[in-house]
């Protein structure tokens, strides 16, 4: 059987789309300054309550805009810690992740514990049958609306051009009449929503339903993704792409006749072999923004 | 019954930030430490639960949500419900010393007649405590052997539904590719995937059964698109041996059989059947032996065998989106009612599949 190579490419396209998301959630706090570790808590949430909502509404739309307002309100929770109280950045995203998680598991054994898992609707797939553009709504979203809106803003606004003066050198911004607190609550919020739609992508679009442990680290990789990208956006969307082909890649080697000898453990530790080697090479000498981890505060 | 629920300490207020950042962190840690929070059933049903019911304790180490600790959750409930027992549990005992610290807690604060758990992950602790207190009867799933005096072991044996499951599956393909998603090649998987394979080359010797392992017991998007690279690899009917599968066979509008429950109604029109595990006649015959005296460890493993009644396939589904070749189901209903009556014994194989498997050929 020839090798379904235009079926490993649609599936990259799948893969990297809650990375996207996610990754680009990070980049804009981290430009900034704020390294938001509460993204794997805050994917967790924004599936779950994408999930929640999505079984009480019936309605995709309300159910992706809850899961928008569930990521903002995770990243204000992250920007009321580290900027406003000025707490380790580390321990204040470490702990959100855990909050998160375990409010989120704690309110499905309440609401949906026992019996029958609870399947919602989900989103189609457009152009079905269209080979590598059969994909959901929100991987057209992810690639072709998202990632050049951030990228223009970023590059070519007033708004972007402040995050990234705050993220640089957050006194001399000051000095400038740019609100320190301001930039990065706000960077931190909206980069929050894009993560949390990155986690309803796997329950309103992928799956239709809320499994324990669905995100299964993907935040950790949009994290890895973010300084394999140097910050920069496209070179982060290119290492979401990286890993989802490698990932897919690996999934269908493992059931290819050829690659039967190939230890299954190998080709599953692919993707992340490559992202260590790929960190082991660009990650070197890399310049963080100017105060990365660094809580501001006026002299 | 004693309760379980302690008093909350009221916290006093106070409008200095240290105090708010400390309970952000402390309400972090506590909700994180909740996972492993003591449940309590309305075991017994009524309040004549006297001092002669046997009194059940279940110490799982995943959350009830995942489905093997669910279902002998579900199974020590419906029991609890019966009267039979007085049943509680705590869940998500993550790593061996949780396990350990809290059998002991179990034992010295409730004091219950049988533990009931799962052993996989700290089975050198769960082991030690059960030395240590051989008057209380240890009841856990298992790879290892039973241990005297009151070590017993269980497992899900559902190598006869997959054999079934597998029939069925071979009968409806018509690409002649079946594919499986399963979590890792360790013994109580390989053995269902194994006699679900065997099952598919008894009704259709050319199949070929494509293997997909995630490497992880939670990864439904994973699975997911595992599944969907077997069905880029051609297959036409699938087995979800994991959380994940069925999402996939329903989008492309494939057969797809379930796993643990029935998982009919996730998707109603593709679902065709489900290995079903039922740990009640597990449950009901420690539940004997304890209560006439006659425990003592032993394996329990033939109580999960569906000649037992511990495992079945689900009812077939008659509802599907493509037809069930009448032939088909009486053949498997010809070979579940020889497994019933003992002509016909499941061969158990516990070695690794390999990742694409040519059946017969």
């Amino acid at each position: 059987m020839d090798f379904p190579i235009l079926a490993v490419l649609a599936a990259t396209l799948t893969i990297a789309t809650p990375l996207v998301f996610g990754g680009l959630g990070a980049l804009l706090g981290e430009r900034t300054g704020v390294l938001n570790l509460g993204i794997e808590g805050t994917l967790y949430a924004g599936a779950f309550v994408g999930f929640l909502v999505a079984s009480r509404t019936d309605s995709l739309a309300i159910a992706t805009l809850a899961a928008v307002v569930a990521g903002a309100l995770a990243g204000a929770l992250m920007a009321l810690l580290t900027v406003t109280l000025g707490v380790n950045q580390h321990v204040a995203g470490i702990g959100t992740t855990l909050l998160l998680v375990a409010a989120c598991d704690f309110t499905n054994r309440l609401l949906f514990g026992g019996g029958e898992r609870t399947v919602t609707v989900k989103f189609d797939r457009l152009f079905s049958g269209g080979g590598i553009l059969a994909q959901y709504p929100m991987t057209f979203v992810a690639f072709l609306l998202l990632a050049p809106a951030v990228w223009w803003v970023l590059r070519s606004t007033g708004a972007g051009l402040r995050l990234t003066a705050v993220g640089e050198n957050p006194e001399a911004a000051d000095t400038a009449g740019i609100s320190v607190a301001r930039t990065r609550w706000t960077a931190l919020v909206v980069g929050g929503a894009l993560m949390a739609l990155g986690g309803s992508f796997l329950t309103l679009s992928v799956l239709g339903t809320f499994t324990l442990d669905i995100v299964s680290g993907r935040g950790w990789i949009c994290i890895a993704l973010v300084i394999f990208g140097r910050w920069k956006v496209w070179p982060v969307v290119l290492g979401a792409l990286l890993f989802g082909f490698f990932d897919a890649l690996q999934l269908q080697l493992a059931i290819t006749s050829a690659f039967g000898s190939v230890p299954n453990e190998l080709l599953i530790a692919l993707p992340y072999l490559v992202v260590i080697a790929a960190l082991a090479i660009r990650g070197r000498g890399v310049r963080y923004p100017g105060s990365y981890l660094t809580p501001y505060r006026r002299a | 019954m004693s309760s379980m629920s302690t008093t909350q300490q009221p916290i006093a207020r106070r409008h200095r930030r240290t105090a708010l950042v400390a309970g952000l962190a402390a309400s972090a840690l506590v909700l994180a430490a909740c996972g492993g929070n003591t449940g309590e059933e309305e075991g017994g049903g009524s309040s004549s639960a006297g001092e002669d019911t046997i009194s059940v304790f279940g110490a799982f180490a995943t959350p009830l949500e995942e489905p093997w600790d669910g279902a002998i959750h579900a199974a020590l409930t419906a029991v609890a419900e019966d009267g039979a027992i007085t049943y509680e549990h705590v869940d998500d005992l993550a790593t061996a010393d949780e396990m350990e610290r809290s059998l002991r807690d179990i034992i010295a604060t409730e004091n219950p007649d049988v533990i009931v758990g799962d052993a996989f992950a700290a089975e050198d602790a769960v082991r030690e405590v059960a030395k240590e207190f051989p008057d209380t009867a240890f009841v856990f799933g298992s790879g290892g052997k039973e241990q005297a005096p009151n070590f017993s072991v269980f497992d899900n044996w559902l190598q006869d539904p997959a054999y079934l499951a597998g029939m069925m599956a071979g009968g409806l393909t018509k690409t002649g590719t079946i594919g499986v998603v399963g979590a890792m090649p360790i013994p109580e998987v390989n053995r269902i995937v194994n006699a679900f394979t065997a099952g598919a080359q008894e009704t259709n010797p050319a199949a070929r059964v494509t293997v997909s392992f995630i490497n992880s017991f939670f990864d439904p998007a994973t699975a997911k698109q595992a599944a969907e690279a077997a069905i880029a690899g051609g297959a036409d009917v699938l087995f979800a041996e994991r959380d994940g599968v069925i999402a996939a066979a329903e989008e492309n509008q494939l057969p797809v059989f379930g796993m643990m429950v029935d998982q009919k109604d996730q998707a109603p029109e593709y679902v065709v059947s489900s290995l079903v595990w039922n740990m009640r006649p597990t449950i009901e015959a420690v539940v004997a032996a304890v209560e006439d005296g006659s425990y003592e460890a032993q394996n329990l493993a033939e109580y999960s065998f569906l000649k037992n009644g511990g495992s079945s396939l689900a009812p077939i589904n008659t509802e599907t989106a493509f037809e069930i070749p009448a032939d088909l189901i009486t053949m498997v209903e010809e070979r579940q009612a020889e497994i019933e009556d003992g002509s016909f014994t499941t061969p158990v194989n516990e070695e690794e599949p390999a990742g694409s498997t040519t059946v017969g050929g």
